[in-house]
């Protein structure tokens, strides 16, 4: 008896072992452990064993039907292992094949100097708003200390539709609708459409943007001015950035200022960006004139405060060397997939 | 504003810096160089040389060999082309090894100037050159005794000796600067002026010209009286005059001074006036006193009407606002624009009346601009002059009379002035002006400071004594400007508000615009940016009917053309345009979008501002179709909140679209735009072809729309139940009017449908077409019962069948 289990279990882990296929595993299952299988038969004849050999015999069937089953389940894993190989092995692919894209869209460059410049200055307290671009006469230039016959409200400068309303020359205005208001204290970005009348050419356009900031407080000094600036200089442009003030004029604010940056290209050196200077001209600013605070029925006694004021499309332009202003407006494709 | 420092060294002497500190320094303190320009920049090695003979040279017929005494022990052997210079001519030579600026006889330009070395010329050796003027980079503008062509020679008043140099000895080793001055200094579009900035600027002395008394014994009234009629007009006359004139040319400093601000130089007297003009910024006129009728000047308003004779020759309309010079008679001068060819200088002029006045500013730009006669003391009035100036100016132009024997100077002078201005008194406020700065200024050294600038400090009343050439100085703020500009910007220091912690942030209505912006990018749609005036030409380029509400619009009043006069109504003009080019510039897939604000008026003519409308303005062509475009606006829909609430409802009533291919997007009354093709018409006008998509979503309402407000819902928990159904409908139904009944009909077991085939042609009648949805029905607690399915399907078909719609057997 013994004998013959272990002749059955020999031949079945022979035959398992030399399998290729897992059909063959399957006839060696079905030949062995089915039904009328050879162990399956043993197993029957076991009513001719005397009893008290039954457990042995009982046993031994056991281990070799747990040797065989154990052994057609390793075959089996490594059949289909090798198959799976073999599969994966065909399915090889060319990766450096291009990806699959969708159109995508851009955002005008315009737009991201925009937001990178507002997510600045969010993150300094000020909240972005916004006026009016057809405006009174009032608010873009009288509340702003820029009176009647002023030489600035010429007409060859400003778009008028009646002798009270124009459009708007610059964001200041909003400056004094804000002030005006009187919700102090007062930390606002405002950016917006202007127009002048500038023949369209590779650096003029007659509608361009400008990002006004405007802050009023007790105790607001020049040299909040001057850290404000620099310190959004090294946000937007980089760390390196170092920022340079200039006396100026505007009539709203005083005393005014220009504001160069050390060039974002050459790190202050002189290239073809700064025109050699190492430096390039920014914005506008100053401490707001009192006449402003005065008209705008803000205290100057008690109350100070500085604005300034972006050019734009100066900033997208040169941030991302774009050498005509024409461009922003064409709405080329091929531009805007640039960015 | 030009300014040689040769000039500003005329009145601060101890001027001792190069060409780079004096433009750095002066930016630095407010007066902003443009650029500048160092006139010696290419010339090198260039020595005044004298001919001690001339050859003729033995192989070439122009040329001549000449001897050159350039001052070393043995003379120069120089070849020569030029044929304007003859033996003992002192001339400009170039050594070999120098640099000049230009080549003769071309206009290229040399941006670093062209060296010269020894050679020879057909054989014979030449140790240099003999210059022209513009091969010295400048011209007869500066130089008018210089030949028209040929080499420069010396005057022999000149003075100058072999061996000198050259460039000093012609005025040429000067750098002039360029200023951008700003309006409010009035007193910097002068060379004083320039100078007293430039002295302040490095701390050295200013010597302004001292003008001294001049004049005989005569009696200035005897000759000439003023009556000024509009004094709001003309604030100050001033009047001399000046007999036994000798016109002749002025001294050649006087000449390149001129010329260094562009003007030619004409002769002694007319010279003066430009430079007294220069100099003070006080421009002055000289008329013939014997044109003068009845000698006497009055100013006042011209006549509405009249016309009037510049010495330029042109005939001039006036009016009731512009101001005249007149004399007993006649109108003899625009004032502070132009004189009458009636009593212009000229050279038989044996007695002349200088006048130095003050016109109003505004009123001078305003007639400057009307009658378009622009003017260099025009341009100099319209700044808006200190009427203190004038009196010191004419004195000033007596003086060079005297100086340079121009003429006799006639004793005293007409000052009509009424209203004299004075200096004005501001408080010293030391504290204020450091708490203004952010800076810890002794007030010692800002009352330094001011002493440079001219201003007095009064230590009884505490106050600054502010001359009256500093109009901008009327406040704290003003002296806290000058306090900063000398203690310098740059050491101001640096700190950030204090103060009450506000809020940053970015209004609703912006971030709604930024989902925006990246749904359509994510679908392929580029941000564009058009501008907000256009043509009125646009309406009928968009087929508006005549009578449209869009074509009342926000007119500008002197736009720069007609392309550019109306503020837009309906925004599509732009991204077609936009769509235009890409097509004509051949890209084949054009994808936009544009934010921008359309103007409605309330009422015209304008009397209140116009309404300001956001809206999204999205164009594609070259792929995708309608679905396309109506599927990245239900996506744009979905992401502020209106899923499932947004209706597409047919429309025919927008003419630039295609009828029978356009929607509305509305959400129950509210319409928040609309969707469609664009009219092969309207194509047509904008030279588009193929199918062009259009929408436009108005921003506002969409704003006022959107909602975030998210409640979760939990997870299915039942089973839900599926049915499809196909169905064939007159090809006329609109499969909106059949999503209406299933909604209608599905009530809240309905969970959600999708139409998943439309099909026209074979098995399907003519002027039919099937369509199938699919449906999911659920309860959220309980497992639905088949009969309670088959009864809600049962309600959609018995709805459906009043639009006579079947179900497809």
């Amino acid at each position: 008896m013994k004998d013959k289990l272990e002749a059955i279990k020999a031949e079945a882990l022979a035959k398992i072992e030399s399998a290729e296929v897992v059909s063959t595993l399957n006839d060696v299952k079905v030949a062995i452990l089915g039904k009328k299988g050879e162990l399956t038969q043993v197993l029957k004849s076991m009513k001719d064993v005397a009893p008290e050999d039954r457990p042995k015999v009982g046993q031994m069937v056991n281990e070799a039907r747990q040797a065989i089953e154990t052994a057609l389940d390793e075959k089996t894993k490594s059949i289909n292992r090798a198959l799976r190989a073999e599969k994966m092995k065909r399915e090889t692919i060319d990766v450096t094949l291009p990806g699959v894209k969708k159109l995508t869209g851009h955002r005008h460059p315009n737009q991201i100097a925009l937001e990178d410049l507002e997510r600045v200055f969010i993150g300094m307290g000020y909240e972005i708003v916004e006026g009016p671009e057809v405006e009174y006469d009032k608010y873009n230039f009288e509340l702003l200390n820029i009176p009647a016959n002023h030489p600035a409200k010429d007409e060859q400068d400003t778009f008028y539709v009646t002798k009270d309303i124009l459009l708007r020359t610059q964001t200041s205005p909003v400056q004094a609708r804000i002030m005006e208001k009187g919700n102090l204290p007062i930390r606002i970005l405002s950016p917006g459409r202007v127009f002048r009348a500038d023949e369209v050419d590779a650096t003029h356009s007659p509608s361009f943007h400008q990002v006004e900031g405007l802050v009023i407080d007790k105790g607001i000094t020049m040299a909040d001015l001057k850290g404000t600036l620099a310190q959004w200089a090294k946000e937007f442009f980089g760390e390196n950035t170092k920022v340079k003030f200039r006396p100026h004029h505007f009539p709203f604010t005083e005393p005014s200022a220009e504001c160069d940056i050390t060039c974002f290209k050459c790190g202050g050196k002189g290239c073809r960006v700064c025109k050699g200077s190492g430096w390039i001209e920014i914005l506008g600013c100053g401490m707001v004139h009192p006449k402003v605070l005065r008209d705008c029925g803000i205290d100057p006694e008690v109350y100070s405060g500085f604005a300034f004021g972006i050019g734009l499309e100066r900033v997208t332009l040169l941030k991302y060397e774009i050498d005509d202003m024409r461009l922003l407006y064409e709405n080329d494709m091929r531009f805007l997939d640039q960015f | 504003m030009n300014t040689p420092i040769s000039w500003i060294k005329a009145y601060v002497p101890d001027l001792d810096v190069t060409a780079q500190e004096f433009v750095d320094a002066m930016t630095l303190s407010g007066s902003h160089v443009e650029g500048y320009e160092q006139k010696d920049k290419n010339l090198d090695k260039i020595v005044v040389g004298k001919i001690l003979t001339m050859e003729k040279h033995p192989d070439a017929d122009k040329l001549v060999v000449c001897q050159v005494d350039v001052g070393q022990a043995e003379p120069l052997q120089i070849v020569t082309g030029a044929k304007n210079v003859k033996v003992d001519d002192l001339i400009p030579l170039v050594l070999d090894g120098g640099k000049v600026a230009a080549a003769h006889g071309d206009n290229n330009e040399y941006p670093d100037g062209i060296k010269i070395k020894k050679g020879k010329l057909r054989g014979v050796e030449s140790n240099g050159m003999m210059c022209g003027i513009e091969e010295l980079g400048s011209s007869r503008d500066f130089y008018p005794e210089a030949p028209e062509d040929g080499v420069y020679v010396f005057p022999v008043e000149s003075g100058v000796k072999p061996g000198d140099d050259a460039v000093k000895a012609l005025g040429l080793d000067d750098v002039v600067v360029e200023y951008e001055i700003t309006s409010n200094r009035v007193d910097c579009f002068s060379m004083i002026g320039m100078a007293r900035e430039a002295a302040a600027t490095f701390d050295k002395p200013f010597y302004p010209p001292v003008v001294t008394k001049t004049g005989n014994d005569e009696d200035v009234n005897d000759y000439i009286s003023v009556e000024v009629k509009d004094p709001d007009l003309c604030p100050r006359y001033t009047a001399r005059v000046v007999k036994n004139l000798k016109i002749g040319p002025s001294p050649k400093w006087m000449q390149q001074r001129l010329a260094s601000q562009g003007i030619r130089s004409i002769n002694n007297l007319v010279d003066i006036t430009n430079y007294v003009m220069e100099e003070y910024g006080q421009p002055m006129h000289a008329y013939d006193l014997s044109t003068i009728a009845g000698n006497k000047i009055v100013v006042r308003r011209a006549n509405d009407g009249d016309t009037f004779v510049t010495l330029d020759g042109q005939e001039r309309k006036l009016d009731h606002d512009v101001l005249m010079i007149c004399d007993g008679e006649k109108e003899i001068g625009i004032a502070g624009i132009m004189g009458g060819e009636n009593s212009m200088v000229t050279d038989s002029i044996e007695t002349l009346l200088f006048e130095a006045a003050c016109f109003d500013g505004t009123n001078i730009r305003l007639s400057s601009r009307r009658i378009g006669l622009a003017t260099d003391a025009a341009a100099k009035f319209t700044k808006g002059l200190d009427p203190n100036l004038a009196m010191e100016a004419i004195d000033r132009a007596c003086q060079l009379i005297e100086e340079m024997g121009a003429g006799e100077v006639v004793g005293g002078a007409v000052d009509v002035y009424p209203n004299p201005v004075q200096d004005k008194k501001l408080p010293f406020e030391p504290d204020k002006m450091n708490a203004l700065l952010g800076t810890d200024v002794e007030p010692e050294k800002m009352l330094y400071y001011f002493g440079r600038l001219g201003l007095t400090y009064d230590a009884e009343t505490n106050t600054l004594d502010v001359p009256s050439f500093r109009q901008d100085l009327n406040c704290m703020a003003d002296l806290a400007e000058e306090v900063a500009r000398f203690y310098g910007y740059d050491n101001i220091p640096v700190s950030l508000p204090r103060g009450e912690a506000t809020v940053g942030k970015l209004p609703y209505d912006q971030m709604i615009n930024a989902i925006a912006r990246d749904v359509l990018e994510a679908n392929g749609f580029s941000g564009g940016m058009c501008y907000s005036f256009e043509s009125p030409k646009v309406f009928d380029k968009l087929l508006l009917p005549a009578d449209s509400e869009f074509r009342k619009t926000v007119t500008i009043a002197n736009p720069l053309g007609e392309d550019f006069s109306i503020m837009r109504t309906v925004s599509l003009n732009g991204v077609l345009t936009s769509l235009a080019t890409n097509y004509n510039r051949k890209n084949k897939i054009a994808r936009l979008y544009e934010f921008g604000n359309v103007y409605l008026p309330k009422a015209l003519p304008l009397t209140e501002l116009p309404e300001e409308r956001m809206k999204l303005t999205i164009g594609m062509y070259g792929q995708g179709d309608f679905f396309d475009l109506k599927g990245v606006l239900e996506e744009l829909t979905d992401k502020v909140g209106l899923k499932g609430q947004v209706t597409y409802e047919p429309e025919s009533e927008y003419t630039f679209l295609h009828p029978g291919r356009q929607a509305k997007l509305k959400k129950g009354k509210l319409t928040i735009g609309f969707i469609g093709q664009v009219h092969p018409e309207v194509c047509d006008n904008y030279n588009l072809k193929g199918e062009v998509y259009v929408a436009v979503i108005d921003m506002p309402t969409l704003v006022m729309l959107s909602s975030f407000d998210i409640k979760y819902e939990g997870i299915a928990k039942f089973p839900g139940s599926t049915r499809d159904l196909s169905l064939v409908v007159d090809k006329e139904i609109f499969v909106g009017q059949i999503e209406e009944v299933i909604k209608k009909c599905g009530g809240k077991l309905l969970e959600s449908y999708k139409l998943f085939d439309v099909y026209e042609g074979e098995q399907i009648a003519k002027g039919k077409k099937s369509v199938a949805y699919t449906m999911t029905f659920r309860a959220k607690d309980r497992t639905l019962e088949t009969s309670e399915v088959d009864g809600i399907i049962a309600k959609i078909l018995k709805e459906l069948s009043k639009l006579g719609i079947e179900i497809r057997a």
